[in-house]
């Protein structure tokens, strides 16, 4: 499975009502709230094997599906480097 | 003696009328300003001979909420604050239980009233009214104020705040204005904040822990600052937002307080403003206020404990050591003028390190719930201890115990009540909207209290998408209230009574650690 599949995934899981593929903004849109952000950093940590930093947990990092894949990039090739 | 709670408001317009009172992320009023603009909100309210009636304030959290609060109470009524974000259907039930005598409100909410099928004579929108100064002055302004403010007394209700309810209808605490003036005399000397002070406030309007940050300002001249709420979603940039306000006392849900922790986004450096920290709406857990305590040292904690039956908090504890993962954190000490009493099941004072229902005794006591006599004699009931006199106390249903330097130390609850996020919930509530749709047969809503979750379990014909329970609940309970996990079944398990056995669902799904 791909980064971008596995990240859909997981957000899926939390709100299974809503279509992440398709927003441009998950918090000015509403489908995050406070308790799933810190649901969403915990589960990508356990998917991808990396430890997010509390700093990176921002709006911008978590603004939509591709702002979330190459925040992931990042730090997949930061642990690879 | 105080008689209504706006005589704080009075006393500071005078002594401080050119200080910041209210302040949010793009805009700052000060006293004279925030007053003029109540002033002319009176004007439009106030009707000779109408006085003590409610109000509701049918707006987001913002600066003019707080002006509406003081124009109510100018215009010798009372104010009713909601959820703009609740399902309708809940709004309803508030309206249908309130009857209120005006609603205030903005023009983006018409649809919402025509939904409702509210009178639009009814309602008051803020843009209709005058923010300017009509050359009064301030002396002249307070005067006619005070001829309508000085026929109320301290028993007539300043506030009513909405609480879940177990039947689904949600219940109506009604506060009188010596509840307020009580809590705010002891928070002013006991908190001891000052006029240089910037008050960071978290909770929605709609919750009672915002009147400890709305009256505080008004006391003592202190800055409201009402922090936008998409901050909360980002705990780092809550804390850049409160570096950049210099925001010196916060009282804020342990939740936002351990979101921070948890993302390790403090050391010394930080938040160098912040002097006091006070929290209380749910348990604070001593790993994350020790996380707290070791990063931000020489900074006052305080944990407070009330529900909203009593004036916001009843009890205080300043944290005086860092509390071991495992210790309790106590909830201390009663406030003053304030008593706690401790009754074991015989309706007995309970003795050191017996457990017992705390009930609280004092002016903090609400007048009980709106249009609801039944449930007011259920909970505001005669002091057993005492048979000479009246002497009325309320029951809180949290079970409490004394420990050897007679602190107050929290259990849990009686019932099925919780605490979640902050919000007191019943999880009858939700069961009973769930067990309003057609497609369930019977539900049990259980509280996941180490994972803080919401969990539902139903019986259905078939399995139902929680994409679309979700859907349809939204229309019937708030946000905070949606459960986290849906569990299907075809047939619940049932205990020898026949009823629904919680304990085996709790022993088999929730206790597991994924």
């Amino acid at each position: 499975m791909n980064n971008l599949n596995a990240i859909l995934d997981i957000l899926k899981q939390i709100r299974p009502e809503f279509n992440f593929a398709e927003s441009k903004d998950f918090i000015n849109e509403g489908l995050l709230d406070s308790f799933d952000i810190v649901t969403v950093v915990s589960k990508l940590e356990e998917q991808f094997g990396i430890s997010i930093d509390g700093e990176d947990v921002t709006p911008e990092n978590l603004k939509n599906l591709a702002t979330l894949e190459d925040f992931i990039r990042r730090y997949l090739d930061k642990n690879e480097s | 003696m105080r008689n209504s709670s706006i005589n704080f408001l009075y006393e500071n317009v005078q002594s401080n009328p050119d200080k910041i009172c209210a302040a949010d992320e793009h805009n700052a009023l000060n006293f004279s300003t925030l007053f003029t603009r109540a002033y002319n909100i009176s004007k439009v309210l106030h009707k000779k001979n109408t006085i003590n009636q409610p109000v509701l304030v049918y707006l987001p959290k913002s600066i003019d909420s707080i002006i509406c609060f003081a124009g109510i109470l100018l215009s010798g009524n009372f104010y009713v604050p909601v959820d703009i974000k609740s399902p309708l259907k809940r709004t309803e039930k508030i309206i249908q239980n309130l009857v209120p005598y005006r609603i205030m409100s903005t023009h983006t909410y018409e649809d919402n009233f025509k939904a409702l099928s509210i009178p639009y004579e009814q309602i008051i929108f803020l843009e209709d009214i005058n923010t300017e100064n009509n050359n009064n002055s301030m002396n002249e302004m307070i005067a006619q104020m005070r001829r309508i403010t000085d026929q109320i007394i301290d028993t007539d209700p300043c506030y009513i705040i909405y609480t879940s309810g177990s039947t689904g209808t949600p219940k109506g605490v009604v506060i009188p204005h010596r509840g307020v003036i009580d809590y705010i005399e002891w928070a002013v000397s006991c908190l001891e904040v000052n006029v240089d002070d910037i008050i960071g406030n978290q909770a929605p309007l709609y919750f009672d822990n915002s009147t400890l940050d709305i009256y505080l300002s008004w006391a003592t001249g202190a800055q409201l600052h009402l922090i936008p709420e998409n901050m909360f979603l980002f705990p780092v940039k809550l804390i850049e937002y409160l570096e950049e306000k210099e925001v010196t006392f916060i009282f804020f849900v342990p939740s936002v307080l351990i979101s921070i922790s948890q993302m390790n986004l403090l050391s010394p450096n930080k938040l160098a403003s912040l002097k006091k920290i006070v929290f209380a709406g749910e348990v604070m857990p001593t790993k994350h206020l020790a996380y707290w305590q070791k990063m931000l040292p020489d900074r006052v904690y305080v944990n407070l404990y009330g529900p909203t039956e009593i004036t916001v908090d009843c009890t205080y504890f300043f944290v005086d050591r860092i509390y071991k993962p495992d210790e309790s954190l106590p909830i201390g000490y009663p406030c003053n003028n304030s008593a706690v009493l401790i009754l074991n099941e015989h309706n007995e004072l309970a003795t050191i390190g017996e457990q017992g229902e705390l009930c609280v005794r004092g002016s903090s006591l609400a007048l009980g719930y709106w249009n609801d006599e039944e449930k007011t004699r259920a909970v505001f009931v005669q002091n057993p201890l005492k048979k000479n006199y009246f002497d009325r106390i309320y029951r809180t249903g949290d079970v409490v115990y004394k420990n050897e330097k007679d602190q107050i130390i929290f259990v849990g609850r009686k019932d099925s009540q919780i605490k979640h996020m902050g919000y007191r919930i019943e999880l009858d509530e939700i069961e009973h909207a769930v067990g309003s749709l057609s497609s369930v047969n019977k539900c049990c809503v259980l509280y996941n209290n180490d994972k803080k979750e919401i969990n539902l379990f139903y019986e259905a014909e078939k399995e139902i998408l929680s994409a679309e329970f979700r859907k349809t609940l939204a229309t019937l309970i708030p946000e905070y209230m949606m459960p986290r996990k849906f569990y299907y079944f075809k047939r619940l398990p049932l205990n020898p009574n026949g009823k629904i056995d919680r304990k085996v669902l709790e022993n088999e799904y929730m206790n597991k650690t994924e």
